[in-house]
């Protein structure tokens, strides 16, 4: 009886849906995909080499000054990061890290300009809550090697897929801590600014979004360490940079090389990662 | 003038509020309503009058809707029903910009837990009212550091919110909401937050910044001493509906009902109650008109042995003892002139409590009390022990 039940009915076709919308929304937008394609893999290419263009001893000072006075004058940062990247360079891997770190740069940069606004309707709307949350919680459980096939198709291979994989990828913390950062602002200081006769948008930015700023840092913080993870992986559909090293030492079983390269992504990922964290507490 | 003008205003909160309304007006109470359609409600039907410079007290228990009555007023929360005049506009029916507009120029809030901005400096908080209305900043600078010089925080402008103590914080609130010169100011348990010395003092201050400023305050605590202090009128609420208005004493001494009474009970009496409440008529002769031999007699018949003295005009002049007086009729002395004593106390009609005990308690006379240099009675001191201890015939007598 079961059995039959379960038999009765066919195969649902989602993955011939999936590649069919997919196919549809390449086709459909390729007005829009191809000229991003171009323009802004060149402008992410420019970027780069802008980057690379400088030299490293240089390079390293401003990042070493820089956490500095980040961390209110400590000399710890600055002499991991001095370390680090030196570390990196003595490798021959600079130009790897300099691919890295813009496309991580970039990719967080577009998913904080998505995700605050985002994270501020959600907070302003019961609605806009209710539908984005759970394409929040799907977007981030799905495992992140499935966004790269869509990404190939709309955008080919190279950083320009990579950027927008991780775009899907690392926007939803941003997302969502602003929208617990607003929806935390205590009622008193709401109904203040509520009270003076403050706009809807007088409210927003001279009293929730400052209130919030220390729990969208740290959703931030998140973003920037998923779209780091996320680059490694676009590797695979030949975003250059760390990854790559990683990923052709593991097609050819190279121990020695693997373990370098992924010892640069560490060096990156902690100095991103105690950066943000320090514009964080900063104020 | 009336300033503000409430009328039947409502709030139910939940979805069907209009079902809830309906209920109300059936004349349902709130927990019928409640167990009936699991609305809640917020205020029932309030309807008051707030006099210009007025300090217009509401206090209840706590969950009677006080807080909810006064962001009816500036509209933190929606009525469902009801009228809110401010000098002569509907605030209740009001669009958004006019509404701003109210709460930029005429009404200013104070909150419990002081409600400043963290991240600004203490002249930035002040000013905060005046910067969203697009005030330059020369010009909200300067009103802001005078508004913060009237609360007395001179000099702490640069610091930041967490730097102040409570009472400092709740100055800084003061300020900014006096910032703006609004004609209204609501204060939702603006001192409670703080501990009772300090909040002494800013009830204290509070009533020495009204009289410069005249400003219509409504003022909310659950608090009967700080009512009974601060109020010009009290307003008593319960279930979201208003129980009683009336002065200070009007609520004392005469609580509408039980539940009045009941908060009113636990109250130390001697702060509000007055001579007037205390006095008994006093017996009297007259010293145009009569002499030792009239005095004598009065005193026999009242069973007292001495007997206070007044002239025509009732105004008082002394007492006689019933000693003096036989010694005076003996010796033929028509007058009482010659045995009038004026060793007694004499205070006014409006003397509070405590300070008669003050004086009561140390001195084996009774004490006169006047209006005007004229008698209107006498206070013995059992009397004072026996209203203090809260004994319900003298309220009775008074009533
Ligand atoms: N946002 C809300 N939603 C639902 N019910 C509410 C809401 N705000 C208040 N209430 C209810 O309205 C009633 C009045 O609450 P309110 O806060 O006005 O009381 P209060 O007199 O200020 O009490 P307290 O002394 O505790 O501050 C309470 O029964 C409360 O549960
Ligand atoms: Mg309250």
């Amino acid at each position: 009886m079961l059995n039959n039940l379960t038999e009765f009915i066919p195969r649902i076709p989602i993955a011939e849906g999936t590649a069919w919308f997919v196919g549809w929304l390449t086709s459909t937008f390729a007005f829009l995909f191809n000229p991003i394609k171009t323009y802004f893999g060149d402008f992410m290419e420019w970027t780069a080499n802008l980057l690379y263009s400088i030299p490293p001893i240089i390079v390293i000072l401003i990042v070493a000054l820089a956490a500095f006075f980040l961390t209110g004058k400590k000399y710890g940062l600055a002499a991991f990061s001095v370390f680090g990247l030196w570390l990196v360079h003595n490798q021959g891997l600079w130009e790897d890290l300099t691919f890295t770190i813009t496309l991580v740069i970039l990719a967080s940069v577009l998913s904080v300009i998505i995700g605050v606004p985002f994270g501020i309707l959600m907070s302003k709307s019961k609605t806009a809550d209710a539908i984005i949350r759970p394409v929040l919680d799907f977007m981030q459980t799905m495992p992140a090697f499935v966004y790269l096939i869509p990404a190939v198709a709309f955008f080919g291979i190279g950083m320009v897929p990579g950027v927008f994989a991780s775009l899907i990828f690392a926007t939803p913390p941003t997302v969502r801590f602003t929208n617990l950062g607003i929806r935390q602002v205590p009622t008193e200081l709401v109904e203040a600014s509520d009270a003076f006769g403050s706009t809807g948008a007088q409210k927003l930015f001279k009293v929730e979004l400052p209130m919030a700023k220390a729990t969208i840092m740290a959703g931030i913080n998140q973003t920037v360490m998923l779209a780091l993870s996320m680059v490694v992986i676009a590797s695979m559909i030949g975003a250059p940079g760390l990854g790559r090293e990683v990923l052709s030492a593991l097609q050819r079983a190279q121990v020695g090389p693997g373990f370098v390269a992924g010892l640069g992504i560490v060096i990156l990922a902690i100095i991103i990662d105690r950066f943000t964290q320090n514009v964080n507490t900063k104020n | 003038m009336a300033n503000i003008k409430v009328e039947g205003l409502t709030k139910v909160f939940g979805k069907r509020s209009k079902q809830g309304l309906e209920l109300l007006k059936q004349g349902k109470s709130k927990d019928d309503i409640l167990a009936e359609t699991g609305l809640t409600i917020g205020v029932n039907q309030a309807s008051f009058e707030v006099n210009d410079a007025e300090i217009f007290v509401i206090m209840g228990l706590s969950g009677s809707g006080k807080s909810t009555l006064v962001r009816l007023l500036n509209r933190l929360i929606e009525p469902t029903d009801g009228k809110v005049w401010i000098d002569g506009e509907n605030l209740a029916q009001m669009n958004d910009k006019d509404l701003r507009e109210v709460r930029r120029k005429k009404m200013s809030m104070v909150f419990q837990k002081f409600g400043l901005f963290p991240f600004r400096t203490i002249i930035e908080n002040v000013e905060y009212g005046l910067e969203i209305q697009g005030i330059d900043p020369t010009t909200r600078r300067k009103q802001a550091f005078e508004s913060l010089e009237l609360v007395g925080l001179k000099g702490y402008e640069n610091q930041y919110p967490d730097q102040l103590s409570g009472g400092m914080q709740q100055r800084v609130g003061l300020a900014r909401a006096l910032a703006n010169d609004p004609s209204v100011l609501l204060m939702d348990e603006a001192f409670s937050a703080l501990d009772p010395l300090i909040r002494k003092d800013m009830q204290d201050e509070l009533l020495d910044l009204q009289e410069k400023m005249q400003k219509t305050i409504i003022f909310i605590t659950h608090d009967l001493d700080e009512a009974l202090r601060i109020g010009d009128r009290i307003t008593i609420m319960k279930d979201g509906a208003i129980v009683q208005i009336g002065t200070p004493e009007e609520i004392l001494v005469n609580p509408a009902n039980d539940y009045v009474e009941r908060f009113v009970e636990d109250v130390d009496r001697s702060k509000v109650l007055t001579a007037s409440h205390i006095m008994k008529r006093p017996e009297t002769v007259n010293i145009d008109k009569h002499g030792p031999r009239v005095a004598l007699e009065r005193m026999k018949e009242e069973g007292i042995s001495s007997i206070l003295v007044i002239d025509s005009k009732r105004k008082f002049k002394g007492y006689v003892t019933a000693d003096d007086a036989s010694i005076a009729r003996k010796q033929e002395i028509k007058t009482l002139e010659g045995i009038l004593k004026t060793d007694i106390p004499k205070i006014e009609k409006d003397t509070p409590m405590h300070d008669i005990f003050n004086i009561i308690h140390n001195i084996p006379t009774p004490v006169a009390v006047v209006e005007n240099e004229r008698l209107v009675g006498i206070i013995v001191r059992g009397a004072v022990i026996a209203a203090l201890a809260n004994d319900s015939e003298v309220e009775s007598e008074n009533a």
